[in-house]
C-alpha cells in the first residue's frame, strides 16, 4: 500500500478529525498531558454538536481552569472561588433558555464551594456541573484537597494523607446523588480514547436533560494533575487508573427514570 | 478496499506529553528527537501504518492532531 503518498491522504476532503472551532486558537496554559485540555475540548464539541454556541453560558472556577474563558469560544463568566453553582443559578434563572454549565476542580467544588454545590444540587437548579477531580489543589502547588486519597502525598501531607488526622476523602459525587434535586450523576474519565468518547456521551446526556428541565446534572471527570502528583503525564494516567479509580469508581451513579 | 490514514501534528502547539503515543493501536506515533520552539519533543509519525482512527487526536489534551483518512 506504500504507493499511496502522504500528499494523497492529507487533503481537506479526507479530514476526519480536527480541533473544534468552538475552542479558540489560544495556547492552553495547562501542563503537558493535563486532562483539563481534553475535558474542555469534549465540552466544546458537544456544544458545537448542539449548535448552541450562541446560547451557552459557561461558568469558570478558581483553580487551574480559571482562564477557561480564554479557550471556549462562547460566553463565559468566572466566579469567586467555589461560587460557580450560585452564579450559574442566577444566570439560568435570569435566562432560562440558555444552556448553563459550571466547570470546577475538586478544591473549588468540594472544599471552599461545598455549600454552594450541595445547595444548588438540592434545589435542583437546572444547570450542568462538570467536576474535574484530580485529588489535589493543582493551581496553588499541589496541596491536599478533600478528595486526596488516603496515604497520598501532597505538599501539605508530605508523609501521605493520614485519615485519622485529616479525615477521609470526600465522595461528594455519591453524596450529591442522594439529593432529590439531581437528575443525572455520573463519574467518567478522559485519559484514553474510549473514556473520552464515553464522557462526551455523558456530557451530551447532561445537556439534553438540562434542555428538558430535568434538574441538576452532574458529570465528574476523574483526571490527573501530573505536576502536583510529580509524575510524567503517562505515569500519572497509569497511577490514576491504579489508585484513583478503585476509590472513585467510574460509571453512572444516578440516572433518570425513563 | 484498504484504509490509509495520516496525522498532522501542529508542532508548535504540541507539548510532547506522550499521551497520544500509547493511544495509537498501530504504533504510528513517537516523540521526535527534535524539539519545538518551546523545547518540547513533539509527536510525529514513525511509519505509514496509520488507519485514521482518530484515537490519538481524541486524547490529545491540546487538540493539536488533525486526522485524515482515505479509502484506497
Ligand atoms: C477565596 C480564595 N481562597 C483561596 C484561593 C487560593 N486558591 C486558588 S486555586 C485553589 C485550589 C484549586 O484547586 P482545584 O479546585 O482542585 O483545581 P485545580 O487547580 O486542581 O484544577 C485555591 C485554594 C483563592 N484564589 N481564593
Ligand atoms: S497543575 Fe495540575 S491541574 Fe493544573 S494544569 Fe498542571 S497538571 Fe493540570
Ligand atoms: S497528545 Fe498532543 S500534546 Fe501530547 S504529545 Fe501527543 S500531540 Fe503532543
Ligand atoms: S489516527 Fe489512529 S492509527 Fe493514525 S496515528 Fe492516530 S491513533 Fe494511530
Amino acid at each position: 500500500m506504500s504507493e499511496v503518498r502522504l500528499e494523497d491522504i492529507i487533503k481537506p476532503e479526507n479530514k476526519v478529525y480536527s480541533k473544534t472551532d468552538l475552542l479558540t486558537d489560544t495556547v492552553m496554559h495547562y501542563c503537558p498531558g493535563c486532562g483539563h485540555g481534553t475535558a474542555h475540548r469534549i465540552v466544546a464539541e458537544v456544544i458545537e454538536e448542539l449548535g448552541a454556541q450562541n446560547n451557552t453560558v459557561g461558568i469558570a472556577p478558581v483553580g487551574c481552569s480559571v482562564l477557561a474563558y480564554n479557550y471556549f469560544n462562547i460566553d463565559v463568566q468566572q466566579a469567586a472561588h467555589g461560587r460557580a453553582p450560585a452564579l450559574a443559578t442566577a444566570v439560568k434563572r435570569l435566562m432560562p433558555d440558555r444552556l448553563v454549565f459550571t466547570y470546577q476542580g475538586d478544591g473549588d467544588l468540594a472544599a471552599i464551594g461545598t455549600g454552594e454545590t450541595i445547595h444548588a444540587c438540592n434545589r435542583g437548579e437546572n444547570i450542568t456541573i462538570i467536576f474535574i477531580n484530580n485529588g489535589i489543589y493543582g493551581m496553588t502547588g499541589g496541596q491536599m484537597a478533600p478528595t486526596t486519597l488516603p496515604n497520598m502525598k501532597s505538599s501539605t501531607s508530605p508523609f501521605g494523607r493520614d485519615v485519622e488526622m485529616m479525615g477521609n476523602p470526600l465522595k461528594i459525587t455519591e453524596l450529591l446523588a442522594q439529593l432529590p434535586g439531581t437528575a443525572y450523576v455520573t463519574r467518567q474519565a478522559v485519559h484514553t480514547p474510549a473514556h473520552v468518547r464515553r464522557t462526551k456521551k455523558a456530557i451530551r446526556k447532561a445537556f439534553d436533560l438540562q434542555a428538558k428541565g430535568a434538574g441538576t446534572t452532574f458529570v465528574e471527570i476523574v483526571s490527573n494533575c501530573n505536576s502536583g502528583w510529580k509524575m510524567t503525564p503517562v505515569d500519572a494516567n497509569k497511577w490514576m487508573e491504579e489508585n484513583m479509580f478503585p476509590y472513585y469508581p467510574l460509571g453512572d451513579i444516578k440516572i433518570p427514570a425513563e | 478496499m484498504a484504509i490509509k490514514g495520516a496525522i498532522v501534528v501542529d508542532i508548535e502547539y504540541c507539548k510532547g506529553c506522550g499521551v497520544c503515543v500509547g493511544a495509537c493501536p498501530q504504533e504510528v506515533i513517537r516523540l521526535s528527537k527534535k524539539v519545538n520552539g518551546k523545547g518540547y519533543n513533539f509527536a510525529e509519525m514513525q511509519n505509514d501504518a496509520c488507519v485514521g482512527c482518530s484515537n490519538c487526536a481524541v486524547v490529545c489534551p491540546d487538540g493539536v492532531i488533525t486526522v485524515y483518512r482515505l479509502k484506497v
